[in-house]
């Protein structure tokens, strides 16, 4: 087994040139593959997945009730990127997250970009997710947007695209942190001498980000991880950041505003808390303020943010820079507030509610991928191209009826990866999701989490559509 | 410590030390099974009687057949306190408290778990009893010496030891109530080897047949008594399981021993002084089974104390939190 009946295909390919040349970065890995004994690729492959389900690293499926709990497939083979585009990619990342950061800003206070036309108005009005409670806010240091994560492709031509961004509880740090783990346990003899930028300092990172959250001087606020708790699909995740940190972790109902704190119950009486590192969603952070019905909230939550007694990352509201018809607006956002040039390209995106774009859209379904604009996890998409005609009708029809809630972009040929599948190492479909911090500073964590599409052809990473990843390797310069 | 994560630390120690108590349950029942007579029947109802699911028994099974009440006991998903459903509770505890606990200890939760799911989906049950019931005796061992090898020996240990304990202490009772329920031939067996037979197999289920030999030699009910009771040196015995809980008890408070500032320690402390002033004549005169059952009832109260004071916090016009756990 191994490479040797390996095919590149019409893609680009991570690791090999052409069927049998390894790219420069990835030589030494596809030599020290090729050296292991037979069957041993396959034996470090059952190892690994054996590992995860013993530690009982899994993600939870909705609409799913055999099996709720699963692992998330992972694959042996890494991902690599070279130390040069991963300068650049850093570059790119810090360029338009300080870029949006400034944007929601300027958003919730005088709208600037608005008045001087560069975004149109009804864009943002329209917007579910811009929060009308939301504005006048001063998060401290103005920074809205803390934990970033960025999703990454690259074309059949070997250009990288900011495919789209995540701005309001991205998840998937913890995979990155556990596939790396998981790879030193198992091939520790391809991982030695291969030069790889660790990743293991994130949760220190993100607990300094966090502290530095506090508005009020103070030597060690007290953090704490809110999770909507167990059957949350990213349950796994809350409760590994939040061990890793050191820190709490607190579900709506241990939490409780009492004089004008927010207040843990504890088993020596209520205690304070002063950054909430939230991972539920803004509509369900206070049924005071947003959704009534929420239960995994805190009454009376933002009332007390507003005062300045509480910090919130991601601060509430920021889900306005992530709606995808804002995206396509990004390149814009860039050279407004920086008067830059936008380092890594987006996709070109038609916004269905401009009624020009919008029959261009109809018309070439078969060619686009439509997605919805506020929906994540690869829910409410269609890939044209793999779409059956009753697919595609439907979503004519579901687009006609409210444009505003789609985009649709150009079917990209992603880049693809040598993984191990039925004994086999056969290309797959990936992306990739670095994360970054802002804090006193902008950090970007040195990898990020690749993600295959596991089903031969498909275009769709998401965990909760059949995908897997992998370790992804920053080589060192 | 949040009282939601000190709730399932407490009752994640507390379903797998009942798991461990289901298995020596169903043991001391085979081993006494295969030691009567022949030609008489076996007894397999006292075992539901004493595991407090009779309803649940009833309603899905006919007769208390040795196969119909191992597998009520030992793989029922819908019994809660069957071996099965205690792992599973167990482990969905440990998810909730994941980032208090160990990693280590996490993992030995998750990975007893997958192996009695295993044995629960396999033959083995039927074949050879014994070989599951000694696995889950060693996940639960082994699950506890991970836990006071890796953990913090701070709060949440002492909630982790505290449910353990007192979990122990009220299933030692029902292990030794037992022999009240296993009806002997006749009334004249009574002091016979096969009475005997029965009451080292009640011992030897407690793991506690070898220890007692040393303390006692020979097999006397009233020493019996005395060991699994009032013992304080022997791990399983009554006396020194409340002794272990009431010395966390007091170490997550911080209420010196002796004295009480909630009703946890109030009727912990009242408890352990009845049994430090009771001797087994007392016991024995006053009838075993009495006295066990009236011990079951005033560790529930216990229980519940530790409810109503570690977990039930509430502030002013807030809605209660869930009992979570039982």
């Amino acid at each position: 087994m191994k490479f040797e009946l390996y095919e590149t295909a019409d893609f680009y390919d991570e690791m090999f040139i052409s069927d049998s040349t390894p790219r420069a970065g990835a030589q030494l890995l596809a030599e020290r593959i090729e050296a292991l004994p037979d069957g041993e690729l396959l034996a470090r492959q059952a190892a690994a997945e054996s590992l995860l389900l013993q530690n009982g690293i899994t993600f939870n499926v909705y609409n799913d009730s055999a099996a709720t709990e699963k692992i998330f497939p992972f694959d042996v083979i890494p991902r690599i990127i070279e130390a040069a585009e991963w300068e650049w990619i850093e570059k790119g990342l810090k360029q338009r997250v300080y870029a949006l950061n400034l944007f929601i800003d300027d958003i919730y206070h005088q709208q600037k970009i608005v008045k001087d036309k560069v975004v149109p108005e009804y864009l943002i009005q329209s917007a579910s997710s811009f929060r009308k409670e939301c504005v006048g806010l001063n998060p401290p240091q103005n920074i809205w947007c803390h934990i970033t994560g960025t999703d990454l492709v690259r074309d059949r031509d070997g250009q990288m695209y900011v495919l789209e961004d995540n701005l309001r509880c991205p998840s998937g740090v913890s995979y990155v942190l556990e596939n790396r783990r998981i790879m030193k346990r198992t091939f520790p003899q391809v991982f030695e001498a291969s030069r790889v930028r660790p990743v293991d300092e994130y949760p220190s990172r993100l607990l300094s980000t966090l502290q530095s959250l506090f508005p009020v001087a103070m030597d060690s606020p007290k953090v704490a991880v809110l999770t909507p708790g167990i059957y949350n699909s990213a349950y796994y995740e809350h409760s590994f950041l939040a061990q890793q940190m050191g820190v709490e972790l607190v579900e709506g109902r241990d939490l409780v505003a009492v004089n004008n704190r927010i207040m843990m119950r504890t088993t020596k009486g209520f205690q304070p808390v002063d950054v909430l590192y939230r991972r539920i969603d803004d509509d369900f952070l206070d049924p005071q303020v947003f959704r009534a019905d929420s239960l995994l909230g805190v009454p009376g939550l933002m009332e007390i943010y507003k005062r300045g007694r509480l910090a919130l990352a991601n601060a509430p509201g920021t889900g306005i820079a992530d709606d995808k018809s804002i995206y396509a607006y990004v390149p814009k956002i860039i050279e407004y507030y920086l008067g830059e040039k936008i380092l890594i390209p987006n996709v070109p995106t038609y916004i269905c509610a401009e009624p020009k774009e919008l029959a261009h859209v109809i018309g070439n379904l078969d060619k686009l991928v439509v997605k919805a604009v506020n929906e994540s996890g690869g829910y409410g998409m269609l890939v044209g191209p793999h779409a059956a005609p009753e697919e595609r009708a439907e979503f004519a029809r579901r687009i006609q009826e409210n444009p505003r809630n789609y985009i649709a972009q150009p079917t990209l040929g992603l880049s693809r990866v040598p993984v191990v599948s039925n004994g086999r190492v056969v290309g797959r479909h990936v992306d990739l999701r670095p994360y970054v911090l802002y804090g006193s500073d902008i950090y970007v964590l040195p990898g990020g989490l690749t993600r295959v599409a596991l089903k031969p052809g498909s275009l769709v990473v998401n965990s909760s559509q059949g995908g897997g990843s992998k370790d992804t390797w920053v080589l060192m310069h | 410590m949040l009282s939601r994560v000190a709730n399932s630390i407490y009752w994640l120690s507390r379903y797998m030390e009942r798991a461990e108590n289901v298995a020596r349950f169903i043991d001391v029942n085979l081993q006494m099974m295969l030691d009567l007579p022949s030609g008489l029947n076996e007894q397999w109802q006292p075992l539901v009687s004493i595991s407090g699911d009779e309803v649940g028994f009833q309603k899905r099974y006919t007769a208390p057949t040795r196969e119909n009440v191992i597998k009520f006991l030992a793989l029922d998903s819908e019994n809660p306190n069957s071996i099965l459903s205690c792992f599973r509770a167990a482990r969905e505890n440990a998810r909730t408290v994941r980032e208090v606990i160990s990693s280590e200890l996490w993992e030995q939760v998750n990975t007893s778990y997958l192996t009695v799911t295993a044995a629960a989906a396999g033959p083995t049950l039927v074949y050879s009893p014994h070989v599951l019931f000694t696995e889950v005796k060693k996940a639960s061992h082994l699950f506890d010496g991970v836990a006071e090898a890796t953990m913090l020996h701070g709060e949440g240990w002492h909630f982790y030891r505290m449910g353990r304990m007192l979990e122990r202490a009220d299933k030692t009772s029902r292990l030794l109530d037992v022999k009240y329920f296993i009806l002997l031939p006749s009334l004249s067996d009574v002091g016979t080897p096969l009475d005997d037979i029965q009451w080292a197999a009640v011992l030897r289920s407690a793991s506690a047949l070898e220890m007692y030999r040393k303390r006692h030699g020979h097999i006397v009910p009233e020493d019996i008594v005395e060991f699994l009771v009032l013992d304080g040196e022997f791990p399983r015995s009554i006396d020194f399981c409340l002794g272990a809980a009431n010395y966390s008890l007091h170490a997550i408070s911080g209420t010196p021993i002796g004295t009480y500032h909630n009703s946890a320690e109030q009727r912990l402390g009242q408890l352990r002084a009845e049994l430090a002033y009771t001797d087994r004549q007392q016991i024995m005169s006053r009838g075993l089974h009495e006295f066990l059952d009236a011990l079951q009832t005033k560790l529930n109260l216990v229980d519940q104390g530790v409810f109503e004071t570690f977990f039930a916090l509430r502030p002013l016009g807030s809605d209660a939190p869930d009992r979570a756990g039982q």
